[in-house]
């Protein structure tokens, strides 16, 4: 199959604001491939690097060196994100719009037609089921309803491929359970699905492959049941396991 | 464009769904009103001190909106992360800048609008005049004017590490090129080497701002001014809004957003 998001050798760096720590490495070396239809689960422990890699995926941090590209292009270039949505970790949006708003603002920057704008928008809401807030202000929203507008923007454009940084966090069981239901018909609509996520079970659930990073190096790729028949225990216990955590 | 456009679209219905304008509109309305309703002496020329607050309570009015509105812009859409799903987007960071710029000004071009028509009905409900084309060319010079300052302020929040200061710094040095800008070059000439070229390289490369400055034409009413004169000045305003937004896409462009 076809990598729709690939990374060679990614190299990042920053400089530390402490002045002892000098430059300190986010990613080490990273070299990922995501095929076309999976749904790909970004692990690993806070600050291992996950928000990094989607940071230079996205465009907002340029990597030290090696390169990642998305489709084919160049993450650099604002093309690559034509076929892209992205879901943030924390849901921020402009407060003083409402859902529709909103939503109509993306849909004319991905430049869908006038003509089809609204049946998009429509077509977004049901599915985040927000149809019956489309006009308030999104200041209103509860926590879980931002998060929906969230995935409703990311999907504005009908994407062939959704990044979503811990798309669940901060939800109520039931938001997380509406999120995944959400990322399992995207699935079976054929779309990529890449994104990190403290919740193992969850990806166990709904992910093809993982990968695991600590510390900004890759630790392991590979199907989850593969992984999970290498080491004869749960993804939660490889994880705990390759991050160097004592297993109890 | 079209990604610009998108983007001065928020900027411009953020500013008519946040209270600040309305709060200066209304306090300019107001003064001028209870000003316009006084007779102090029956004295004619009161109209023309009238016209001169008013003007005054607009130009600093219009200075607050567009250097507080363009100042918050990038620092906002960084603070509350709203950036990130907008730059996920295709849409570059020269384009945003444009965008905010434009949303910027065209906004303060509105809120001026708005001013000018409720001083033009004010001062001709008085005077029983109504010199149309001194108001005109009043109201283009001045919405020049606010490009330069809408992009100073843009270039400022790239530069400089907090709104607040951003705002400090820009109020200062556009109310001192308004001031004291005409007169760096006599400054100049009273000083010794090499404070005297310093002084003179300010006053070469500062915009001067106090071109676009003719409320006298309005409150003495003068004769308008020949519109080659007024051309010029917005091609000459142009180029110190292109330079200001070239130089905070050239910071912008590469500026890592973690």
């Amino acid at each position: 199959m076809n990598a729709i998001l690939e990374t060679k050798n990614l190299r990042v760096e920053y400089r530390s604001r402490e002045a002892e720590q000098g430059i300190k490495l986010a990613v080490d070396d990273l070299n990922l491939s995501v095929c076309a239809g999976e749904v790909f689960g970004f692990l690993g422990p806070n600050g291992a690097g996950k928000t990094t890699t989607m940071n230079v995926l996205l465009g907002f941090v340029n990597a030290s060196s090696g390169s990642a590209s998305i489709f084919g292009v160049d993450v650099r270039q604002p093309i690559a994100r034509q076929r892209i949505g992205y879901l943030p970790e924390l849901t921020y949006y402009y407060k003083f719009l409402n859902a529709e708003e909103i939503l109509r603002f993306y849909a004319r920057i991905f430049k869908i037609p006038r003509s089809q704008r609204e049946a998009r928008i429509d077509a977004v809401l049901k599915l985040v089921e927000l149809e019956h807030a489309r006009k308030r202000l999104i200041k209103t929203y509860s926590k879980g309803m931002q998060q929906r507008v969230g995935l409703a923007q990311a999907l504005i454009n009908d994407p062939d491929l959704l990044i979503l940084d811990e798309p669940t966090s901060g939800l109520d069981p039931i938001g997380r359970m509406k999120v995944r239901e959400i990322i399992q018909r995207l699935k079976n609509e054929g779309k990529t699905v890449f994104f990190s996520s403290h919740e193992l079970g969850e990806v166990e659930t709904v992910c093809d492959r993982v990968a695991i990073l600590s510390q900004g190096q890759l630790k392991v790729e590979g199907r989850v049941d593969d992984l999970v028949q290498q080491y004869q225990c749960n993804l939660e216990q490889i994880f705990l396991k390759l991050i160097g955590h004592p297993v109890s | 464009m079209n990604n610009a456009f998108a983007v001065a679209g928020i900027v411009i219905k953020e500013m008519y769904r946040r209270k600040d304008f309305y709060v200066l509109f209304i306090l300019t309305a107001l003064i001028t009103l209870a000003m316009g309703s006084f007779k102090l002496f029956n004295d004619d020329r009161i109209v023309r001190y009238l016209k001169e607050i008013c003007l005054l309570l607009i130009w600093i009015s219009s200075l607050v909106i567009a250097i507080t509105t363009a100042a918050r812009q990038l620092p906002a859409e960084k603070e509350l992360r709203t950036i990130f799903p907008l730059l996920a987007k295709p849409i570059t960071r020269g384009q945003l800048i444009l965008g905010k710029f434009l949303g910027c000004w065209l906004a303060c071009g509105m809120a001026l609008l708005l001013f000018y028509v409720f001083f033009g009905i004010i001062s001709g409900a008085r005077e029983h005049q109504f010199p149309v084309f001194n108001y005109l060319q009043a109201l283009w010079l001045h919405w020049i004017l606010l490009a330069v300052v809408v992009a100073l302020v843009l270039f400022g929040s790239v530069v400089l590490s907090a709104v607040s200061v951003n705002v400090t710094i820009s109020f200062i040095v556009v109310v001192g090129i308004l001031f004291v800008g005409r007169h760096l070059n006599k400054v100049a000439l009273q000083l010794t080497e090499p404070a005297q070229s310093i002084v003179y390289s300010i006053y070469f490369a500062i915009p001067h701002l106090e071109f676009y400055d003719v409320r006298d034409l309005i409150i003495h009413d003068l004769p308008a001014i020949p519109w080659k004169i007024v051309i010029l000045a917005g091609g000459y305003g142009a180029c110190y809004t292109g330079l200001f937004l070239f130089a905070t896409w050239l910071i912008f462009r590469r500026k890592a957003l973690n």
